[in-house]
Parts: C-alpha cells; sequence; structure tokens
C-alpha cells in the first residue's frame, strides 16, 4: 500500500520474464485440474492410512478371510464417510479418532432432496458425480504437464537467474524476515523489483519443496514406478503415508493459492496482473533494486 | 463442541464454497459436457496412458521386482474386492467338488494348446512372495501368495511370434447378465507376462485361495494395480490384439473407462 503522506517515485520495471509468466499460468490451470480430478480420486476411498498398508480394523468387510485368524489393525489417520445419527444421516470427518459433523461439506452434500453420500461435494470434483476412471485420466494427463511444466521452469529460471535471484532466499532476506512479517501484518507490501523474504520463502516452499513432493509421492502410489525405484517407498515411509503426503500437499497447496489470491488483492491486483500479464510491474523507484526485499 | 461453533462454522466453510464456485467458472460440472465416454477431450487426455506406461518401462529395465515384504508385514487378511461369491452355472458347478473338475485352458496363438488340471498346475515348479496389493481406490493390503509363474505355463504350450497380450477369461460376471460382455476378463502385454513375479496364484498366506480371493486360480501382477489381478481364471488366450474381445478395451473395467495400463 503507498503511503499517500509520502509518496514514492514509482517507475515499471520488467520484472517477470516470459518463462516465469508461461509457466505460472500452465501451473494455475494445471493445479485447478489436478486438485480438483484428485479430490475425485479421494472420493473413491476417502480414508488414509500411516504405513505401507491400510488397516481396515474391524469394520470393513465381509467373506472369508484365509490367513487372517484374528488379526486386524487399524492405521487410520484421517476418514470421511456419512453414517446414521439419531434416525439422519450425517456426514462425519475423523482426524486421529476425533470425529466432527461435516454435513454439508464432507461426507453427506448436496440438498436436502437430493443428498450426495460422498467424501468432497461435487462442487470440488471433475467429473462433478463419482467416477474415478475419468478423474484418473484427467489427473494423469495433467500430472504430466506438471511435471513437464516444472522442468521447463527451472531450467529456464537457472538460465535467467530468477532461481537465484527470487526463489532461494539469501543470507540478508533473512536478516529482513521479522521487518517483512511486521511489514505484512501491518498491510504494508513493498513494491520493489525482486520478490521480498516471506514471498521468496512462500515460492521456494511451494516450487522446490511442495511441487516435487506432490510428483515423488504421487510416483511412489504407482505399483511400477515403485518396482523401478523402490527407494520411494524407504523415502516416504511406504505407499499409505505417502498418500497421506499427498493429501498434505494438496491442502498446503490450497491454502498457498488462498493467500496468493488474498496478497494479489491487497498488493494491488492491477498492478500484480498485468506483471504476471506482460510482464511490466510499477514499483517503488529505489536505487537498489533488491532493496524492495 | 457447541452447536454455535458448528453453526458459524458451516456458514463460513459455505462461504469458502461459495467463494470456489466462483473461482471454478460456477462449480465443476461446468467440465462435464466434455467428459463424456467417447468425448475427443477425454480420449485425448487418454493417450497419456501410453506415456506413462512407457516411461515406466524406460525407468524400470529388464526386470524391476516388486518389493517382496518379510512375514511380519501380513497384518491382516487380504481384503477381497470385485467379485467375491461368484454365481455364475459354470463356477458353480466346479466349486461344488472342490474344483476337482477345473481345468485351466491355454487356448490361442499357441503352438499346443493346454487343459491343466489344479494339481498339474500345483506339480509345476512354484513361487511364493509376499507382496503388496494396490487397489485402485487407493487402499493397500500386503499379503503372500504362492503359484506357478505365468511363463512357465506360457513356455509349455509355446507362444507364437504374432502374439502380443495374454488374455485371462473369467468365471465371474460383475453384474447379473451373464453375456460375454460382462464376464469378467483382463489382459496384459507379454512383458507383464512373463515378468518372474507374474504368477498363476492358487495359494494365499499359506493356505489354499478362498473364493473371495478369486479361487481356484487368479493373476498376480506386481507391477500394476488390483483390476489387472483377474479372479476365477476360466481360461487363458493368447492373442494379437483385444480389440475385438468385449467393448475392445483389454478389460472388464477398461470397457469402462479405466486405463488399460494400470502401473500407475
Amino acid at each position: 500500500m503507498a503511503d499517500s503522506k509520502n509518496p514514492k517515485r514509482t517507475r515499471l520495471f520488467h520484472r517477470q520474464s516470459v518463462w516465469t509468466r508461461v509457466t505460472h499460468w500452465i501451473w494455475t490451470v494445471t493445479l485447478f485440474f489436478m486438485v480438483t480430478s484428485g479430490l475425485q480420486i479421494f472420493n473413491a476411498h476417502p480414508i488414509l492410512y500411516l504405513g505401507r498398508q491400510s488397516g481396515f480394523g474391524d469394520k470393513q468387510y465381509l467373506g472369508p478371510q484365509a490367513g487372517y485368524g484374528n488379526k486386524q489393525f487399524n492405521n487410520t489417520v484421517f476418514d470421511v464417510h456419512a453414517e446414521r445419527h439419531d434416525g439422519r444421516i450425517v456426514g462425519v470427518t475423523s482426524f486421529l479418532g476425533h470425529e466432527f459433523d461435516t454435513t454439508g461439506l464432507l461426507g453427506k452434500s448436496g440438498s436436502k432432496d437430493q443428498p450426495i453420500y460422498q467424501a468432497f461435494p461435487e462442487w470440488a470434483t471433475i467429473p462433478s458425480s463419482y467416477d474415478l476412471a475419468t478423474g484418473r485420466v484427467i489427473h494423469f494427463f495433467f500430472a504430466w504437464i506438471l511435471v513437464l511444466t516444472w522442468c521447463v521452469w527451472f531450467v529456464a529460471s537457472l538460465i535467467n537467474g530468477h532461481f537465484w535471484r527470487d526463489i532461494i532466499p539469501r543470507p540478508r532476506d533473512l536478516r529482513h524476515l521479522p521487518r517483512d512479517v511486521i511489514n505484512h501484518l501491518r498491510l504494508k507490501f513493498p513494491h520493489g523489483r525482486s520478490y521480498n523474504a516471506l514471498q521468496k520463502l512462500s515460492y521456494a516452499a511451494i516450487l522446490i519443496l511442495v511441487i516435487p513432493g506432490m510428483i515423488f509421492t504421487g510416483l511412489t502410489m504407482s505399483p511400477g514406478v515403485d518396482s523401478a525405484w523402490p527407494w520411494l517407498l524407504d523415502l516416504f515411509g511406504g505407499r499409505q503415508t505417502a498418500r497421506l503426503l499427498h493429501f498434505c500437499g494438496m491442502v498446503v497447496i490450497v491454502l498457498f493459492f488462498a493467500v496468493h489470491i488474498i496478497m494479489v488483492i491487497a498488493a494491488g491486483p492491477i498492478n500484480e496482473l498485468r506483471s504476471m500479464i506482460t510482464g511490466w510491474y510499477r514499483g517503488d523507484d529505489l536505487e537498489e533494486a533488491g532493496e524492495g526485499g | 463442541m457447541s452447536s454455535n461453533i458448528m453453526c458459524s462454522r458451516r456458514r463460513f466453510l459455505g462461504q469458502l464454497g461459495a467463494g470456489g464456485s466462483l473461482v471454478t467458472l460456477g462449480g465443476c460440472s461446468a467440465f462435464d459436457g466434455m467428459l463424456g465416454t467417447d468425448d475427443p477431450v477425454l480420449n485425448f487426455m487418454r493417450k497419456a496412458n501410453v506415456l506413462t506406461r512407457e516411461a515406466q518401462r524406460a525407468i524400470e529395465g529388464p526386470a524391476p521386482m516388486a518389493r517382496e515384504y518379510p512375514a511380519s508385514a501380513i497384518r491382516e487378511g487380504q481384503r477381497p474386492n470385485g467379485s467375491t461369491n461368484p454365481q455364475t452355472g459354470d463356477y458353480l458347478a466346479i466349486q461344488k467338488d472342490d474344483f476337482a473338475g477345473y481345468r485351466l485352458q491355454v487356448t490361442g496363438l499357441v503352438d499346443k494348446p493346454l487343459s491343466l488340471s489344479l494339481d498339474e498346475l500345483r506339480a509345476m515348479p512354484s513361487r511364493t512372495q509376499i507382496t503388496r496389493h494396490d487397489c485402485v481406490e487407493g487402499w493397500s493390503c500386503i499379503a503372500q501368495w504362492t503359484g506357478v509363474q505365468l511363463s512357465r505355463v506360457l513356455d509349455q504350450a509355446g507362444i507364437k511370434p504374432a502374439a502380443h497380450y495374454v488374455v485371462f477369461r473369467c468365471f465371474d460376471s460383475m453384474d447379473d447378465t451373464l453375456s460375454e460382455r460382462t464376464l469378467y476378463y483382463e489382459s496384459i502385454d507379454l512383458i507383464s507376462a512373463r515378468h518372474p513375479q507374474t504368477i498363476l496364484a492358487y495359494g494365499l498366506n499359506g493356505q489354499t485361495l478362498p473364493t473371495a480371493n478369486g479361487a481356484p486360480l487368479r493373476v498376480r501382477v506386481e507391477q500394476q494395480l488390483g483390476y489387472k489381478m483377474a479372479k476365477y481364471i476360466r481360461a487363458i488366450e493368447i492373442v494379437d490384439s483385444f480389440a475385438k474381445i468385449a467393448g475392445g478395451n483389454g478389460g472388464y473395467w477398461e470397457d469402462r473407462g479405466y486405463d488399460w495400463y494400470a502401473g500407475s
């Protein structure tokens, strides 16, 4: 927010390279379809476990169990379902054994006349109604786009300097971090040419940790990839833990998206959108470009 | 938890949902129109499955082994899925005398068609492996499987050079109609079929394979998902193409939109 009492000189910077801009918008579309088709896939078995396999406990299935005896175990971490409660069906979400009534959003959604019994509601999934096959086709198609886009972004950012200049925080950025946090809390956003410390940290976290983490936890769920790269199973602590982490990564990405949109609106949506479409950004005319961070 | 909190949370989440809907062009049903069974957009996206298969085969090398677990990893029974108690006449007939009259037919592009009893299959060298079963729905279950390597059966029959796929014909029907189109079937290519861990299993967790898990014979394809691992196998057919079988997509679930290559 510009300080009206003390107007600063501003000028246009060419802030975003074409590589940053194009990959940004491809990611926007890709992550939209990946999250919505991913929730569709989750709905097929809306239970997350910790470990290499799924412990079904005592409630899961019927039929004779070879070598089963009385052995059973439960390693459920997160579970969404619908159940009958006091004569009506409610949506229930349980996390580490704590149950929450999430009727209307998780477990049971839709209207009173047409209730939908699926974990995530129809507005959050593609296709809207339950269709695991199509959800998987969409998810894997965009997974390829995500991987290829990340590779293009990474190579281009290394070559054009974006990676070390704007993504990886430097010691100076970290020293400025407390001031940066205070500025953000006061809704005062620096408008320099380069990113500030919080921006760098969040972009680095998403682009270097979360996105590759999503790719590799996703690959760990593939029995074919597990055969080729069994170290993935050790890295993530088993296929079901990888699935759990994949879900957590999705939550982080959705939260990042929400904060990202809020920050764009707070920092001046026209200027921010222009810089991400044309590359040109109006910022403070400071001698040292990095001072904005 | 007080109902007040629930109410305000619900309202908040509702608003969040409304905001989300705006972002998603009024809800995800907006895209349903281009995701019908034979829609060109969906069919284009399906091509990524070929890329997935080729990429996995490239990183896998000649015979990547699925992880085999210690006995301590078996912590519950193998969860059955799909058909668990076939009611087709043919199946009930052989089930009645404990599969004594069962014969696995091996036909198609082979030098010598086979008709093998369970005893003959059990007399062949066996392989026992403790592996993780991954269902397309998302769950996993570790169990011990015993059977004969499919490659041994294929070698005994002799595969003709034109052969490309192994088709498993099953006794079970996933719905009540008993037409050829709806009897369960699956197909794998010869790379998967000849994999050392690909076995025709007749034993589970040290016991005879139970009905719920596919008695008398089911296939294990450890590099792929559960729906490839046909249960209640009646016959093995070696073919050059599955285009003319049932819906033409190579399997019961493939005819219902699932990818043929299920390594992912």
